[in-house]
């Protein structure tokens, strides 16, 4: 490193950090300057080790090997509270803080002056933290409670809090993953005002989009290997996927024609005051019907509803034309219909029970005939599906809590694939999932058409659903506001009817 | 078979490397509780001869055998997510009422009936309000305990209700060498064994415990099986009342009073999980007899009362923090 002048000395130098957890290697010999005023971009798989060095950044793990320096001057970040005083901030994805305290209070955490006895400067406090929000541009009132504050306020309050000790360094974890565009829209717009001060942003997201739009350069990382570092300007779309996953990106983006068949399920007028109302749609075998909209149009209280989790109050559904009742989700398994949940840590897993018994968990008649579980057969069952669907994994009796994210979501397949489901419902299916991953996600889901069944595919990811359904159902504030042919099905046609108050506010029968 | 056990070659950031045998054998709580075991054998045997006598051993168990019989469904119950500190109160409530009955002139068959009636009533009103009316069950079995303990003090008042002298002593009734009591509890042990370890619907107890949404989501019908495991508790905590009021001769509203810490305590110093999911019949198999044994080594060790009690309280507190130690080291 040769020391020029000071403007053009880099903020930070990261050189050869590597970190080990419980022996296996995380990171490995990782070189990173980041410039003063630059956006920079962490890209990669998950578990590629972007999220790991971000956090030895912001001290909230320690490097194995490795040192840092910042501002030329070598740096020990021994704890958030260290790398908070150098001037460094982390701003959590989903901000952790104390729900009853005030705004105001939640923004000097950690900053108390004085002895324990100190009094507490509450005017000053409240007078601090609205000149904050107001340099942020942003109208929270800061003497109200945390709780009820959206998610993107949250995160406005942590931005505010690095303002508030002067960071010269903030590092964002995925922060738009839970944002709707026009919080994103915000979010930027303050970044790029944080970037023109002076000041260094670390942005870590998976969405390639957003990077583009946001950043000044891109680093990718693989396997816990730092692959390169450019301007984003010189990488395309595809350059960039390919340096993450170390292969060209195959075409997966597409859909088999595959011929569809009789309806087989259809729902009418279901309605759940205050959730969802009116919701009429159709699914037949073989074909993949998408459902889009925002988060918190109703879309997964539909799902949960259709599948007997939090029944509606009115309407009904019929499966292969009959109707039917479905009270609870056993009910709807009988039926033949699966549902693979967005959230899988709290409705999928069983996570300190074996991956065997969390692939056998719906199909318990399979694996004991007559009440007795049979060893042999449950395990020739889990391991067919782990074959079949390629989950990596050490052994079947492992707490499936050991495994990546991506082959907990295999397993929770597995086990609706088992119940030979005529209608399968996906709810997210691909969130948090690696994009190789991703890609052998689309090829199973596209098979599981072509064989016939019946798939309703929740998905907050345009791309994923054009490229992926023969149509799209669109949901906004509880009701159906679209049914998109899928030549008729674009990004803008799809936010059009998303977003409240763009469409027509009619029902529409799907 | 290693085909199987080994489907895919994975690399070190997919999943972590399955843990060697030797730990997956050694570190887990039950064999804390056999350890455990023996060392309480080899102290109490050096305090009192009489402990490598079996047959002493067996008379002392009998003392504590009502409530392990009770204890080994309060496993079941705490894996599958909840608990119920009602069954002393349920075994001195259908006892009584079983007492009064037959005291009343009713034939000894239809008494004993109405004990084991009164006792499945009150498991179900704890289901109810567990289940249906959605109250955290330790909230519902806290009230129930005071409940069921005050019926029966307004019922028996403070006399001791007579049973027949044909009816009194079944400890000391011996099959093959071994009182009866003892025998119902192992046939209990090996039956509950069984099905909490190689049935579906052992299977799903605790996966009812591990994650209840997600069980649900399973198709798994966690409130019948929920209903099920406190109508057993009633059930059984009745018939143990029942074999109670055998041993002692007479009823009183106070019968076991207490007995629901020792049934806690021989589940959590078996190894049962207090948060539900995790545990075996196998430990708290063990951990009666552990029990059993260091409270009449106490005992023999002339003890204070007050001294034991003290002990009792520390292994409680040792064997939560040991069974937490050792589900966080392997949970990772």
């Amino acid at each position: 490193m040769t020391d020029t002048s000071t403007s053009d000395r880099p903020l930070l130098a990261a050189r050869g950090i590597s970190k080990s957890f419980a022996g296996v290697e995380v990171l490995r010999d990782v070189d990173l300057d980041l410039r003063r005023g630059e956006i920079h971009a962490l890209l990669g798989e998950n578990g590629a080790g972007k999220s790991t060095f971000a956090k030895i950044v912001a001290g909230v793990h320690r490097p194995t090997r490795g040192t840092l320096t910042l501002n030329g001057m070598p740096v020990e970040v021994t704890s958030p509270i260290v790398a908070q005083s150098l001037g460094i901030t982390l701003i959590h994805q989903e901000p952790i803080s104390f729900p009853d305290l005030s705004v105001a209070e939640n923004l000097v955490l950690g900053r108390a002056d004085g002895g324990w006895l100190a009094r507490v400067p509450w005017a000053e406090m409240t007078r601090d933290a609205r000149r904050l929000m107001d340099l942020l541009g942003v109208r929270i009132d800061v003497t109200r409670p945390m709780r009820g504050l959206s998610i993107a306020d949250q995160q406005m309050v942590e931005i505010a809090r690095a303002l508030a000790s002067d960071s010269r360094l903030i590092i964002m974890d995925e922060p738009t993953a839970p944002l709707t565009p026009k919080e994103v829209e915000t979010l930027f717009a303050i970044a790029r005002r944080l970037r023109d001060e002076g000041r260094t942003i670390i942005f870590i997201s998976h969405r390639l989009e957003e990077v583009r739009a946001l950043c000044d350069r891109v680093t990718i990382f693989r396997d816990g290997n730092k692959i390169a570092t450019e301007d984003i300007g010189t990488l395309t779309d595809a350059d960039i996927i390919r340096l993450m996953i170390g292969r060209p990106l195959r075409e997966y983006m597409h859909k088999q024609g595959t011929t569809i068949g009789d309806v087989a399920l259809e729902v009418e007028n279901l309605t759940l005051p205050g959730v969802f109302s009116d919701i009429s749609l159709t699914v037949r075998k073989g074909e993949m019907v998408g459902l889009g909209g925002l988060v918190g149009a109703g879309r997964t209280d539909v799902a949960r509803a259709i599948f007997g989790v939090a029944p509606a109050a009115s309407g009904t559904i019929k499966v292969n034309g009959k109707p039917v009742t479905i009270a609870s989700p056993d009910a709807a398994i009988a039926l033949g219909l699966a549902f693979v949940p967005e959230d899988r840590a709290v409705a999928g897993i069983f996570r300190t029970l074996p991956v065997e018994q969390n692939i056998t968990a719906a199909v318990p008649g399979k694996i004991a005939p007559g009440g007795f579980i049979r060893g042999a057969v449950e395990k020739a069952l889990a391991s067919d599906s782990v074959n079949k669907l390629r989950i990596r994994l050490a052994s079947l009796r492992q707490p499936i809590g050991e495994l990546s994210g991506g082959n907990q979501q295999k397993a929770i397949l597995a086990r609706w694939l088992l119940t030979d489901p005529t209608v399968l419902i996906l709810d997210e299916p691909t969130r948090g999932i690696d994009i190789g991953v991703k890609a052998e996600f689309y090829d199973m889901i596209g098979e599981l058409a072509a064989s016939g069944r019946a798939i309703l595919l929740i998905s907050s990811e345009l791309p994923e659903l054009l490229a992926l359904c023969d149509r799209v159902l669109v949901m906004s504030e509880g009701r159906l506001t679209a049914n998109l042919s899928r030549a008729e099905a674009t990004q803008e046609s799809i936010m059009h009817a998303a977003v409240p108050g763009a469409a027509s506010r009619q029902g529409v029968a799907a | 078979m290693s085909a199987i056990e080994n489907p895919v070659v994975v690399s070190a950031r997919e999943a972590a490397p399955p843990r060697p045998l030797w730990q997956v054998i050694v570190i887990r709580p039950e064999t804390m509780t056999l350890v455990l075991l023996i060392l309480a054998l080899f102290g109490a045997s050096l305090l009192s001869p009489y402990f490598l006598d079996f047959g002493y051993i067996l008379r002392s168990f009998t003392l504590s055998a009502e409530f392990a019989m009770v204890a080994l469904v309060l496993t079941m119950v705490i894996i599958a997510g909840e608990i119920d500190l009602s069954p002393a109160a349920n075994m001195a409530l259908s006892a009584c009422l079983f007492a009064f009955a037959q005291q009343a002139g009713i034939p000894m068959p239809i008494a004993i009936g109405i004990g084991l009636v009164a006792g499945l009533v009150m498991g179900a009103i704890n289901a109810i309000m567990v289940i249906r009316l959605q109250i955290p069950s330790i909230i519902v079995t806290i009230g129930t305990l005071t409940l069921y303990r005050g019926i029966a003090q307004v019922i028996a008042g403070d006399k001791s209700i007579r049973v027949p002298e044909w009816f009194i002593g079944v400890n000391n009734v011996l099959m093959a060498g071994i009182p009866v009591p003892v025998i119902i509890f192992l046939v209990m042990s090996i039956v509950l064994g069984l099905v909490l370890g190689t049935t579906i619907f052992g299977r799903q107890i605790y996966q009812i415990g591990t994650n209840e949404v997600a069980a649900r989501h399973a198709g798994i019908r966690s409130q019948r099986i929920k209903m099920g495991l406190f109508l057993l508790m009633g059930l059984v905590s009745a018939a143990a009342g029942i074999l109670t009021a055998s041993r002692l001769g007479s009823v009183r509203y106070d019968l076991g009073l207490g007995g629901e810490l020792q049934m806690v305590l021989m589940a959590m110093l078996g190894g049962t999980y207090i948060f539900g999911g995790r545990g075996t019949i196998l430990g708290t198999f063990l951990a009666a007899w552990l029990l059993v044994i260091v409270s009449t080594g106490m005992t023999v060790a002339n003890v204070l009362p007050a001294v034991q009690l003290v002990v009792l309280g520390v292994l409680l507190v040792v064997s939560i923090i040991a069974t937490n130690a050792i589900y966080s080291r392997t949970q990772r």
